[in-house]
């Protein structure tokens, strides 16, 4: 081969992996103006319109409204109280996240069915599920306040700990553990996609502070526990129960380390 | 009875930029169910978008528009305190109308 056609090669080899370089900034930058037009429309906020009417609404077999409900912060008071979630509850004995709360108010003051509300929390496409609205709603109170769930309470230490086992513990049959995807994923997407690092305190705040959110490929708002139920299935791991233990224990640890995030709800989401 | 809109107006100058989210399943008649069986069109037909009642804006719209679809609009010469009203009809029949107020 004529030399300088080998020059030629060479350059032409180091200079393409450089341009590849170059040009996935240019991608995350498009992805990210892509995604604030997407926001500035959010049709989450449809939800938290519907969540609204829903909340002051009297219904179920003991036609009540929701208006006693207790998120913490006294029967009714709805401001700030997603920001102190989990926490611990005396009434129920447990550490319990918003939809858990909801639904336990939904049981006692409304009258409705547990088995029955825990089936319809995640909606189809052809049914719609009053949780996601409600939980817009109730999260939505709580806009630019900050993640600071309380962690005094020695229940709540418990859902803490087991949260972080179960977040760094590697099990099930492709042997992932939330921090397999979550950890050390500094320019790494799934499609388009970014993965966040859970393990970094801005990352997750990220995160924490923006379900419920739209997701556009859904149709619909998902919730917090419609993310993890998602992440479980993603692990081949049995179908994660509504509000479980097993949930309510990694919403705390994760809602722990996002602490002072700024909430903004509903989140826009692919 | 329709979910309700979400209806944002803000002028500028004496353009009033428009935009309004609306609840619908915005079905394409392609789609089927879980137990096999087509789900029928479901559509946004037309859409009429009028300030302080005089009418800015009619339009059809097929199923080809998205769910929960997003439209905006600019509209010449409104002021704040005008009042917007949109009005939208379905395929079925079903039909949905708000009000917003312009503001500055």
């Amino acid at each position: 081969m004529h030399s300088t056609t080998r020059i030629a090669l060479v350059t032409a080899l180091v200079a393409i992996p450089a341009s590849l370089f170059a040009q996935a900034g240019r991608i995350d930058e498009e992805l990210a103006k892509g995604r604030a037009m997407l926001a500035a429309d959010n049709p989450g906020e449809l939800w938290e319109l519907k969540g609204s009417k829903l909340f002051y609404e009297k219904r179920g077999p003991k036609n009540a409204s929701l208006e006693q409900c207790d998120l913490g912060q006294g029967p009714g008071r709805l401001e700030g109280a997603f920001a102190q979630l989990p926490r611990y509850f005396a009434d129920t004995g447990r550490v319990q996240d918003m939809e858990s709360r909801l639904l336990s108010c939904m049981v006692e003051l409304q009258g409705f069915q547990e088995a029955d509300l825990k089936k319809n929390a995640f909606s189809t496409l052809s049914r719609n599920s009053d949780m996601e609205a409600l939980a817009t709603f109730v999260a939505a109170k709580s806009n630019g306040m900050k993640l600071a769930a309380p962690l005094a309470h020695e229940k709540e230490r418990e859902m803490y700990a087991a949260g972080e086992k179960i977040f760094f513990r590697r099990n099930g049959p492709m042997d992932f553990a939330c921090t397999t995807c979550h950890d050390d994923t500094a320019g790494k997407r799934i499609r388009l996609q970014d993965l966040p690092n859970m393990n970094d305190p801005k990352e997750i705040q990220g995160v924490m502070s923006t379900w419920p959110a739209y997701r556009g490929t859904q149709s619909t708002v998902r919730t917090m526990q419609h993310r993890l139920f998602d992440c479980n299935w993603q692990m081949r791991l049995p179908p994660l129960g509504y509000v479980s233990d097993f949930s309510i224990a990694l919403t705390t640890y994760l809602t722990q380390k996002a602490a002072g995030g700024m909430i903004e709800v509903p989140g826009s989401k692919r | 009875m329709a979910d309700p809109m979400k209806i944002r107006a803000i002028v500028q100058g004496d353009i009033a930029d428009i935009r309004v989210l609306m609840a619908h399943p915005m079905e394409t008649g392609q789609r089927k169910d879980p137990q096999g069986n087509t789900v029928p069109v479901h559509f946004i037909q037309n859409i009429t978008i009028s300030l302080n009642g005089k009418s800015v804006m009619e339009g059809q719209i097929s199923q080809a528009v998205s769910r929960n679809p997003v439209f905006a609009m600019k509209v010449k010469g409104a002021k704040a305190g005008d009042k917007v009203a949109i009005n939208w009809t379905d395929n079925k029949g079903d039909k949905r109308s708000d009000e917003a107020t312009v503001s500055a």
